[in-house]
């Protein structure tokens, strides 16, 4: 099984290659649309602001792609600012239009909780996904010990289609989206290659599920 | 809820880690991915290596240490040590650090800072600040050569600027308590977490594990990080966490 990484120009895909690589798949990292479209499965990746990396996505034509993905049913998983991508829209740098595939928006940590606490904003560090539902490829039983990820955005997904929602975190006083999932199309708002075992367990699973063909 | 982190701290000299370490497990001692797997399997939940090389070569060896860790780790890192330009971010950050740390640099051209945050994101950009309590001042100023020459910047003031110019994280030494092995030091920590509003990693001081619930307790210190002591197994990561778990604070 071979996975297509996205490679528009934003951000670190050395480290989820790497990854997915240790867990024994081939990994194919391209700009090229057909040689993409020829993987099993496809990663979003994706560091830095929703504007660039949709301009980049619309420049090299791989926005097209990822429409063609979901219509077609071949599993993609957005990683990061590759999962805020596919949401409706973004308030980063005034108001950006998103590839829609996930109902909801993006918006800033307003950094201040309901009690006018003051929090940190970048959301950075280890924090417990708790999950709202399993699907096929993500079932309780293989999801032994501690459900900690390391998390590193100051913006995130808002207004969302609950029926959606896979997994989340609290941070602030918000329900921060960490794992949401409609059909083939995944996102993490977490970094898995980077959250030590149990990232690289779901990771596995995710790629497991797509082996056997149950992401869908 | 965010765990609290602890990041060990590893002197990386021309490829190899300095401060002689002794652990049996390893083949290896002076490599810095065996040592960084090693703190991985413990529990550390990020860390941070230091590129202390004085050549040209040694930094570009670097870049291969960053390469080799980041293909064999799955927790993040920082890497700080002679970053002076934007391009030396692109290399490090390209090569799979997470993370990058500025120092006397920042401190000599500012914009720097903003540079690489506008660049990759403040999420991506480390200021450190090497503080010391200065009576002629009646505050901490920051300090660069190791503590030997130091600035006009009031080290409050500069981790204001920092953060605005871009940082997304504070890594804060105490030049006072850096060795004293007597906890980290409590005051400047507490001052600068209550003047930014990023992440605050408290370094410098650490003695035992008792030493990081003071400074992740008390003073709300986000992240705490130490060398010697991990590396002369004086405690260990786990023996930390397990100790802070039982007093009831949140680690993973």
């Amino acid at each position: 099984m071979r996975i297509g990484i996205i490679d528009y120009g934003m951000g670190n895909l050395f480290s989820v290659e790497q990854a997915i690589k240790r867990l024994g798949y081939e990994v194919l990292v391209s700009a090229d649309k057909e040689e993409l479209f020829a993987t099993d499965a496809l990663i979003l990746p994706g560091v830095g602001s929703f504007k660039d990396a949709m301009k980049r996505l619309q420049e090299t034509n791989l926005d097209s792609l990822i429409n063609e993905i979901e219509i077609s049913n071949k599993p993609l998983l957005g990683i990061c600012l590759g999962m805020q991508l596919l949401f409706q829209r973004s308030t980063e740098n005034g108001s950006g239009k998103g590839l829609g595939i996930f109902k909801g928006e993006i918006e800033r940590f307003a950094g201040i909780n309901d009690d006018g606490i003051a929090y940190r904003v970048p959301h950075m560090g280890w924090n417990e996904l708790q999950f709202a539902q399993h699907p096929e490829w993500l079932q309780e039983n293989e999801m032994t010990g501690d459900h900690f990820v390391y998390f590193v955005h100051s913006y995130f997904a808002t207004n969302i289609d609950q029926e959606e929602l896979v997994a989340f975190a609290h941070y602030g006083n918000e329900l921060v989206p960490g794992i949401v999932q409609r059909g083939s199309i995944t996102g993490m708002q977490f970094h898995p290659e980077k959250s030590s075992e149990f990232g690289v367990l779901l990771l596995r699973l995710w790629l497991d599920g797509v082996k056997k063909g149950v992401v869908m | 809820m965010l765990t609290k982190r602890i990041i060990p701290c590893l002197d990386v000299k021309e490829g190899r880690v300095v401060k002689g370490v002794q652990f049996v497990s390893l083949r290896d001692a002076g490599d810095p991915v065996e040592l960084a797997k090693f703190y991985n399997e413990q529990g550390a939940d990020e860390l941070v290596f230091l590129d202390i090389s004085a050549s040209h070569e040694g930094r570009e060896t670097m870049v291969d240490v960053v390469r080799q860790a980041a293909s064999n780790l799955a927790i993040p890192f920082t890497v700080g040590g002679g970053i002076r330009t934007l391009e030396d971010m692109k290399r490090l950050l390209r090569a799979g650090a997470d993370k990058v740390s500025v120092n006397s640099s920042a401190l000599q051209r500012p914009e720097l800072i903003k540079e690489g945050s506008d660049y990759f994101g403040a999420q991506c950009i480390v200021v450190a600040i090497d503080a010391k309590w200065s009576e002629e001042d009646d505050t901490w100023m920051v300090y660069t050569h190791g503590g030997r020459n130091k600035t006009d910047w009031q080290a409050v003031a500069w981790a204001k600027e920092a953060v605005k110019l871009g940082a997304g994280e504070l890594l804060v030494t105490s030049m006072d308590q850096d060795g004293e092995k007597s906890g980290f030091d409590l005051p400047l920590t507490k001052a600068i977490r209550e003047a930014v509003n990023v992440p605050i990693i408290a370094s410098g001081g650490a003695g035992n594990a008792d030493h990081f619930y003071d400074v992740l307790q008390h003073v709300d210190a986000d992240a705490a990080l130490a060398a010697s002591i991990f590396h002369y197994k004086e405690t260990s990561v786990a023996e930390v966490k397990n100790k802070l778990r039982q007093k009831g604070v949140f680690v993973r």
